[in-house]
């Protein structure tokens, strides 16, 4: 291999402006960190829901459920992330059309975080509603018969024991937003896959780049792996052997 | 108490509750028993509503189970239930799930509700077991919690839907007792069970059930003495020689 070696480069200044490469790369790992996280966090909470709306007894209310899973995980995330950022604003009404496409602050990020977010949540809705159909049923109707009502049966009983038993599948789940997010590039936010093309085409040390790159998701992913355990740790319920039913 | 009067449930086309009346006086003990499969389950489950009857009318304290304009949470607040497999909320202490419904529906106090609790584990016998997990417990101490549970709510009757038939034999005793000593105070109880010891004790009458019919509903003494039916006799002669 021919390959002129220089691992000092990230230190270099970048060819136009007075920021060094690593400056590039740590506004990408804080962009990445920002999508991941925000979408992360609307993801749980609208998978949680529409999981849970998929285990009731209504059938409107399933229905909408899978119709939400299906809608979000038949598209490729790059197509959606397109549709998102190029398709969705031209259907608003004419005064949000016209604010989202000139006016909205942050509009590449909050597209691909509301994008990652809602694609993440059919996923853990799917996980959610298959832990919740693995608790035994008389789990429900002991909750009922002392007078809960439904959503207090799945806030107090249903939902805390059906998370524990997703934790394992969330967990990929948190790992792969970390990994997803780095379709956000194609609609230009300013995240780490995209500070890597940057970074190779001006420094033209590619090999440097994408090692380094590499790296750093490989430690958000781990880190979310490794955190996701601390909280199965901290929520094992003594004595608990999983009984299905 | 509980008033059942004509009900019938369907499953799309197999009928499991075939036109099934009886009833449960105040203060009185009543056993259900029948093979498996005969709708004990179902019916105990239409009386606190956990199940929906296509025909027919429950009231519990003239209250109607199934007017669509019913309180159900409300009804059952009252209804304690025991079930076959415990139910115990296993991510919960015992004093927690004692506690939960007191507070989350009948409105008590955390303090209010744990007293209440502690009282009804030592009456179980179970009073140094409250801060332990149910996968901590044996199958027996895990119903006399549920039980435990049930009466936490101040119920107006108790159904119970097999309570001894997932307990291993040494385990059965124990939770035969507290029943008998409930049914001794004067509760109103409907119990699913095949215990005839204990439905010769404690209950006023016994209802057997076969293919969703009740088939007798007779003053204890008479159904183990002279059953009616040969259905009945053949059970009998099943469960009482195994
Ligand atoms: N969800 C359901 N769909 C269809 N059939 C059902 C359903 N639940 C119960 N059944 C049927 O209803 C009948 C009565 O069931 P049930 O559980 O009430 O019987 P049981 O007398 O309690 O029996 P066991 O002694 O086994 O508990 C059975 O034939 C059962 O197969
Ligand atoms: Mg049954």
């Amino acid at each position: 291999m021919n390959y002129h070696w220089n691992w000092g480069i990230f230190l270099e200044p970048v060819k136009s402006g007075d920021e060094t490469y690593l400056d590039w790369l740590i506004t990408g790992l804080g962009w990445t960190l920002a999508v991941s996280l925000t979408a992360w966090l609307l993801a749980l909470t609208i998978g949680i829901a529409v999981g849970a709306l998929r285990t009731t007894p209504s059938r409107l209310l399933v229905g909408l459920g899978n119709v939400w899973v299906e809608l979000f995980r038949n598209v490729p995330l790059l197509v959606q992330m397109f549709l998102w950022f190029f398709v969705v604003p031209e259907f608003l009404p004419r005064d949000w059309s016209l604010w989202v496409k000139q006016e909205m602050p942050a509009k590449e990020f909050v597209t691909a975080a509301i994008c990652l977010g809602l694609f993440t949540s059919a996923r853990i809705a799917e996980q959610v509603r298959a832990g919740v159909g693995s608790l035994p049923r008389g789990q429900r109707d002991a909750a009922l018969a002392l007078g809960l009502t439904l959503p207090q049966a799945y806030r107090q009983v249903i939902l805390p024991q059906a998370l524990r038993i997703v934790i394992p599948p969330l967990t990929s789940e948190f790992m792969n937003v970390f990994k997803n997010s780095s379709v956000a590039f194609a609609i230009g936010v300013l995240e780490l896959t995209f500070q890597a093309r940057q970074m190779q085409e001006d420094s033209e040390q590619g090999i440097e780049t994408y090692l380094a790159v590499t790296l750093l998701y490989f430690i958000c992913a781990f880190t979310a792996n490794r955190g996701m355990a601390w909280i199965e740790a901290r929520t094992r319920v003594p004595g608990l052997i999983a009984r299905s039913g | 108490m509980i008033e059942i009067r004509n009900v019938s449930k369907w499953y799309g086309h197999t009928q499991v509750l075939a036109n099934a009346s009886t009833h449960v006086a105040k203060g009185e003990v009543v056993v259900v028993c029948g093979p498996s499969g005969s709708g004990k389950s179902t019916l105990i489950k239409c009386v606190n509503g956990l199940e929906a009857f296509t025909q027919g009318t429950i009231t519990v304290d003239g209250i109607s189970v199934g007017d669509p304009k019913t309180d159900l949470p409300k009804l059952r607040a009252r209804v304690g239930m025991v079930f076959q497999h415990f139910e115990l909320f296993p991510h919960m202490n015992v004093l927690q799930n004692l506690a939960l419904a007191q507070v989350k529906v009948l409105g008590r106090s955390q303090e209010e509700a744990a007293t209440r609790g502690e009282a009804l584990l030592d009456r179980v016998g179970l009073r140094a077991h409250a801060a332990k997990f149910p996968g901590q417990l044996s199958g027996g101490q895990q119903q006399r919690v549920a039980i435990a549970r049930a009466l936490a709510m101040d119920p107006i009757c108790m159904l119970f839907d097999e309570p001894t038939s997932a307990l291993d034999p040494e385990m059965i005793g124990e939770v035969l007792d507290v029943m008998v000593e409930l049914a001794q105070e004067g509760m109103t109880m409907m119990c699913v069970t095949h215990e005839m010891g204990f439905a010769r004790r404690v209950a006023r009458r016994v209802v057997f059930m076969d293919h969703g019919e009740i088939v007798e509903d007779a003053p204890t003494g008479a159904f183990f003495d002279a059953p009616a039916s040969a259905r009945a006799k053949a059970f009998l002669s099943r469960i009482l020689h195994h």
